[in-house]
Parts: structure tokens; C-alpha cells; sequence
């Protein structure tokens, strides 16, 4: 594959010795001149010079020909852009973007970005699954507006002692496995009778986090 | 008309000042909060918001979801394309505009259909005519 990734931070310089190491074609652009040298040292010359927003640049590395762009600067609307102008100058099938604000996973789908990635979603997410007032997780985020997450059942809750196949889940999300207060995995069988403590996992439309909370963890 | 402008520079305070000054409903925006009493008057009756405006909270702060415009007027291209999309695809502001610098980044976010402002353009434009002016 040939990827071009934008931006040579920490994040962008990893990036590109990992996926060298996979006998990937790798193109780096970094805008500071002394980074992007310290960068080459180590690396080899698959590094350009230059602002990676800018069309020109872009197209001085080739980006009609990439399979992958990553945009993994520190800065949101710099990776936006990045991104849209790989997807609506050089036709990039897949763009990948950093992002630093989660409320951004919205706004960059919706602008046609294929995928972004914020490290404060991670370690929100790390810290919610050890918080016991934190019944609903986020997992992750597919294309298209939905995520899968995981709902604690909460002893005493509305639906304890309902089978999964009368649940009033909200629209388009489905069930697709449970996992006892044993850390037992189960396939969602329609029968199978929810209990406290049980995990369930849904996909779901990222939208509908508020309604499923209030569907699986409301207290009878 | 109710109008958010973001970013408190040279042109975001006169438009800022101006459309007060017709008895428009404005909200001006700025990351540095020294921009406002730099740049604008006394008598500038708008609300000053201090934030940077690619925060959809703080948008929301600025009232936006009921803002008839948006413009993005900070010194940053990028940041005013984020924002301007935000306005408009996020929250459907009606009116939105949004000045980029780099000319060939304005003639793409033109086709995708953003109302956009191109000073490098028309600064040209004017200076060419008048150095050939007779």
C-alpha cells in the first residue's frame, strides 16, 4: 500500500516506522524544516518538506496514487482539511484523522473523513470502564453513525428479569452478545432472561447513547 | 439578523461594529480576549465571547443554534473552514461565510459549496490596478 501521512510528531513518526517495517510505500509531510530533517535521519528519505494542507504539496508526493492518507497533526481543523483535500483533489479511497476533541468524531464523518481516532475517547473510555456510575462504555466507533458499546445492567434495573427479545431498544440498534457477571460471553438469544450485573453489548446509532442508557439502566 | 463573527481582527471588529451599529443582534469571537478592547469601541453593543470557535460548545455558547449568519474571519485558513462547516452542516446556520487566504484551498471549499471570500484575490486584483492606473 502507499500511504502519505500528515504530520511528523511523535504520533506521525511511529506511524511511519511501523508501517515501513510492514514493507509499506510511506510518505511523510512535516512542515518544520529541522523536525522533517531529524526525521529523514532516522527514517530514510520518505520525508517532504511542506505544509500537507496545501493541494500543491499533496500533489508533489504522489497523493492521487495513495491507497491511505493519515492526517495525524495536533490540530483538529489542520487534519480536516488535510483529509478533504486527499478525498476531493486526488480521490484518496481511505482518510484517516487524528482528532483531540471527541465532539469532532461527528463533524469530521459527516464531512466524509473515513475514520478518526482521539486518543481523549481512548483514555475516557479506559477510565469510564473502571468507574461504577459509568453504566454505558463506548467501544468504538464504526462508519456510518454507529458505535458499539456496553451497558451494565444495574441491579434493580427495569428490565432485570426481561428476556432480551422484549426489550425496547431504540431504533436500529441490535444486541449482539452479553456477557455474565461471571465474564461469560453469550450469544443474544431472545430467551435469555437479563439479570444485575449482566454487560450487554449493542450497536447502536451514536446519536442513540441517551435513549439506550435510559432503556437498559433505568432503576424499576 | 442575528450574526455570529468569529474572530476579533481588523475586519471581524468593523463588521462587528457595523452591523451593531444597524441595529443587528451580534456576537463576535475571539481565542484572545485583549482582541476586543484592541479593536473595538466603547459603544460596541454586541456580546464579546472569548473561545475559539472550531469548540462546538463554544459556538453554542455564541448562540448559534438559532444565528441566521455565521462568518469565520480569523487569521487561520483552516480554522475558519472548520468552523464555516460546522455552522453549516452541524447546527444549518443559513448564511455562512468564510474567508480563506489560500486561493486554491478557497476554489475547492467553493465547489463543495461554502460561501467563501478570497482577499488574496481581490487584494491583487486592486493593487495591479492601480499601479497600471494612468
Amino acid at each position: 500500500m502507499y500511504i502519505v501521512i500528515i504530520g511528523g510528531g511523535q504520533v506521525g513518526f511511529y506511524l511511519a516506522k511501523e508501517l515501513v517495517e510492514s514493507n509499506h510505500e510511506v510518505l511523510v509531510i512535516e512542515e518544520n524544516p529541522s523536525r522533517s530533517a531529524e526525521i529523514a535521519e532516522t527514517l530514510g528519505e520518505i520525508v517532504m518538506c511542506g505544509d500537507g494542507c496545501e493541494a500543491a504539496i499533496q500533489e508533489q508526493v504522489g497523493t492521487a496514487r495513495a491507497d491511505l492518507l493519515l492526517a495525524v497533526t495536533g490540530e483538529d481543523q489542520d487534519n480536516l482539511v488535510a483529509c478533504q483535500v486527499a478525498k476531493h483533489v486526488f480521490n484518496v479511497p481511505r482518510t484517516v484523522a487524528r482528532i483531540n476533541n471527541p465532539k469532532n468524531e461527528l463533524i469530521f464523518r459527516k464531512l466524509g473523513i473515513d475514520f478518526t481516532v482521539s486518543a481523549t475517547s481512548v483514555i475516557l473510555s479506559q477510565i469510564e470502564q473502571e468507574l461504577p456510575d459509568h453504566p454505558l462504555i463506548p467501544l468504538l466507533t464504526l462508519r456510518s453513525g454507529f458505535e458499539i458499546v456496553e451497558v451494565k445492567i444495574p441491579n434493580g434495573a427495569r428490565v432485570a428479569g426481561k428476556p432480551l427479545g422484549e426489550l425496547a431498544l431504540p431504533e436500529r440498534s441490535i444486541i449482539w452478545g452479553v456477557i455474565d457477571a461471571e465474564g461469560t460471553p453469550q450469544a443474544p438469544d431472545a430467551a435469555r432472561v437479563l439479570a444485575g450485573g449482566d454487560a450487554v453489548v449493542v450497536v447502536a446509532p451514536v446519536e442513540s447513547e441517551e435513549a439506550l442508557r435510559s432503556a437498559l439502566t433505568e432503576l424499576a | 439578523m442575528k450574526v455570529i463573527i468569529m474572530g476579533c481582527g481588523r475586519v471581524g471588529s468593523q463588521l462587528a461594529t457595523a452591523l451593531d451599529e444597524e441595529g443587528n443582534d451580534v456576537t463576535i469571537l475571539d481565542v484572545n480576549a485583549h482582541q476586543f478592547s484592541r479593536f473595538l469601541p466603547d459603544s460596541f453593543g454586541g456580546r464579546k465571547i472569548t473561545g475559539n470557535g472550531i469548540d462546538q460548545d463554544v459556538l453554542v455558547r455564541a448562540g448559534i443554534e438559532d444565528a441566521d449568519a455565521f462568518v469565520a474571519l480569523t487569521a487561520g485558513d483552516n480554522r475558519n473552514v472548520m468552523a464555516s462547516q460546522i455552522a453549516k452542516h452541524i447546527f444549518e446556520v443559513p448564511r455562512v461565510v468564510c474567508r480563506i487566504y489560500d486561493p486554491i484551498r478557497e476554489q475547492m471549499y467553493k465547489n463543495l459549496g461554502l460561501r467563501t471570500i478570497a482577499p488574496t484575490n481581490v487584494g491583487t486584483r486592486m493593487v495591479k490596478e492601480e499601479l497600471e492606473a494612468e
